[in-house]
């Protein structure tokens, strides 16, 4: 590849290095929390001026002293870094699965009549349906987390991908054709960089399913890992611990999809599109 | 030499788009198709190009078949069908197999240059006029110096004083390497203006009807009253081939 074709950060010019105006995306992170935070108060006061007892569901400010307390003795990093992992690994597999098959249907038609049907009934049974079939097989311990995370990973992205590659224009794959490209350099020079946009909110969709499936993954039992702390905050009464994983449940997903959406941001500058992130 | 050989195409779903055509370019003629929509211009630079294989006929440029795209030859499409990923140098030294990327780098800002677009390299495709564009996409094909380059209406898109001005700067390019050029267009002040020869096409099935001998002297001067006979004298003889009303819609 040679340094013109690269559409890294260092080609653009003045104009775009002048960045966005921190002032107005500040004030949009505000509005963002106005709404929660406003909540959060109305529902202190509340078992503050003695309303409501606050028995089964604990004041914000309870809820921050359990995850103070569960940060404090460092299980809460135990747990994060246990779910984490899962997630992490699942994605992986799911995302690299989906990947390939995705490809790999989307680009040869023989391959999309011999896996698309197949690849379609598997999708439509719901993956919790699975849980007690991977316990069986690969026992109870993170094999069996890990696969089932991976199935929910690997159809978002596998759809994504398939899709993707079949509606790249006709017509920019013909300008590949008439300088000659093979069909790798096709691939590589045309078809995997038109569909990087979609293929990005493909892995971000699949994150999501990570997270979602990480929870169903943990309830088959688990002895760490936020979905532990939700099964033993039930099992023991303690709803504000249940809270606690949910919250840190929304933190590290956004964070997780903030970072991917990130790392893909650069690579994507060239797109010519309506909306804005927030 | 190009040489179009009794091309013929019949399309999958039955449509006649071309049918027995024959044509031999000279090396460096400029040869002008006008014709209505429809009437297979397109396709039939298709065939020439190697996108498309002709169903009855053959292609060939030096003696050489042509059955897939081949360096000898290049395309302008009607868009400009830049990759809105790359930068516009990345764009136009897209199809230069040039292993060496200083000269890699050189080629490219000659060939900017060249179309008058030396300040746009490093920006986005997203970030140009639709000439700008066009240009770029002129370029991109200019870059790779092709013995035969085919335009498909390359300047349809833009507005007079734009399309005019390019029509002079594709004058200039041509004059400095001379290549053949084949320009499909449905201006015909455009094709009296550029070409040595018009060949007027008709539709169902697509065959050329008639062509043109321009021999007006280069630069011309579209509102000379030279021009103006040539032009009335084409147009006196597609209005009784009966393609006029397709061609002035
Ligand atoms: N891919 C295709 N499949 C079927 N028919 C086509 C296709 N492309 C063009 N045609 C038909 O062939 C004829 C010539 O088309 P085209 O070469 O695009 O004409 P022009 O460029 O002169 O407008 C038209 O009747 C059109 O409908
Ligand atoms: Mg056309």
């Amino acid at each position: 590849m040679s340094a013109t074709e690269i559409s890294l950060p260092e080609a653009m010019d003045e104009q775009r290095s002048a960045a966005r105006i921190p002032k107005s995306r500040l004030k949009s992170v505000w509005l963002g929390v106005l709404l929660p935070l406003l909540l959060a108060l109305l529902w202190e006061a509340s078992v503050r001026t003695g309303l409501t007892s606050g028995r089964l569901m604990p004041p914000p400010s309870r809820i921050i002293t359990t995850l103070w307390n569960l940060w404090q003795s460092g299980e809460l990093t135990t747990h994060i870094a246990a779910t984490t992992l899962r997630v992490f690994s699942g994605f992986a597999l799911g995302a690299i699965i989906g990947t390939l098959f995705g490809a790999l249907t989307g680009y040869s038609l023989l391959a999309r009549r011999l896996l698309d049907p197949s690849l379609q009934a598997l999708r439509a049974i719901p993956s919790i349906a699975w849980v007690p079939l991977f316990i069986l097989w690969l026992g109870i311990f993170e094999e069996s987390k890990v696969a089932l995370i991976a199935v929910g990973v690997f159809f978002p992205v596998y759809l994504g991908v398939s899709g993707a590659v079949l509606s790249v224009d006709r017509k920019i794959v013909e300008v590949g054709r008439i300088f000659r490209l093979s069909g790798f350099e096709l691939v590589r020079r045309i078809l995997l960089p038109a569909v990087l946009p979609s293929y990005i909110i493909a892995l971000r969709s699949g994150l999501g399913l990570g997270w979602m499936f990480v929870v169903a993954a943990e309830f088959m039992g688990a002895s760490e890992g936020l979905g532990y702390l939700l099964v033993d905050g039930q099992q023991l009464g303690k709803p504000d611990q249940i809270l606690a994983a949910i919250i840190t449940f929304a933190i590290i997903g956004k964070l997780s999809d903030s970072l991917l959406a990130a790392i893909a941001a650069p690579f994507l500058r060239w797109e010519d599109r309506f909306g804005r992130e927030a | 030499m190009l040489q179009v050989n009794a091309i013929g195409k019949i399309y999958q779903n039955g449509a006649r788009a071309l049918e027995n055509v024959t044509l031999n370019v000279e090396d460096g003629e400029i040869l002008a198709v006008v014709g209505g929509s429809g009437c297979g211009k397109s396709t039939l630079l298709r065939l020439i190009s190697g996108l498309d294989r002709a169903t009855t006929g053959t292609v060939s440029v030096d003696g050489v078949t042509i059955s897939e795209p081949h360096p000898y030859i290049g395309l302008v499409f009607q868009e400009p069908r830049l990759l809105p990923w790359l930068s516009v140098a990345g764009n136009v030294g897209f199809g230069l197999d040039e292993p060496d990327t200083t000269r890699k780098a050189q080629r490219i800002g000659e060939a900017l240059e060249k179309v008058g677009l030396s300040r746009y390299g490093a920006r986005w495709p997203k970030e140009l006029s639709g000439g700008q564009a066009q240009r770029a996409a002129l370029a991109r094909a200019l870059v790779t110096r092709p013995r035969v380059l085919l335009l498909d209406e390359p300047f349809s898109a833009l507005d007079a004083f734009t399309r005019a001005e390019l029509q002079d700067h594709l004058l200039d390019l041509w004059n400095e390497s001379r290549p053949t050029l084949v320009l499909v267009t449905h201006d015909i002040e455009e094709a009296l203006f550029l070409a040595d020869r018009v060949a007027v096409m008709r539709p169902h099935p697509g065959r050329i009807a008639q062509a043109f001998d321009i021999t007006l002297p280069r630069r011309r001067d579209r509102t000379s009253p030279e021009f103006e006979a040539v032009k009335r004298d084409v147009l006196r003889s597609l209005n009784s081939t009966l393609a006029l009303h397709k061609i002035a819609s």
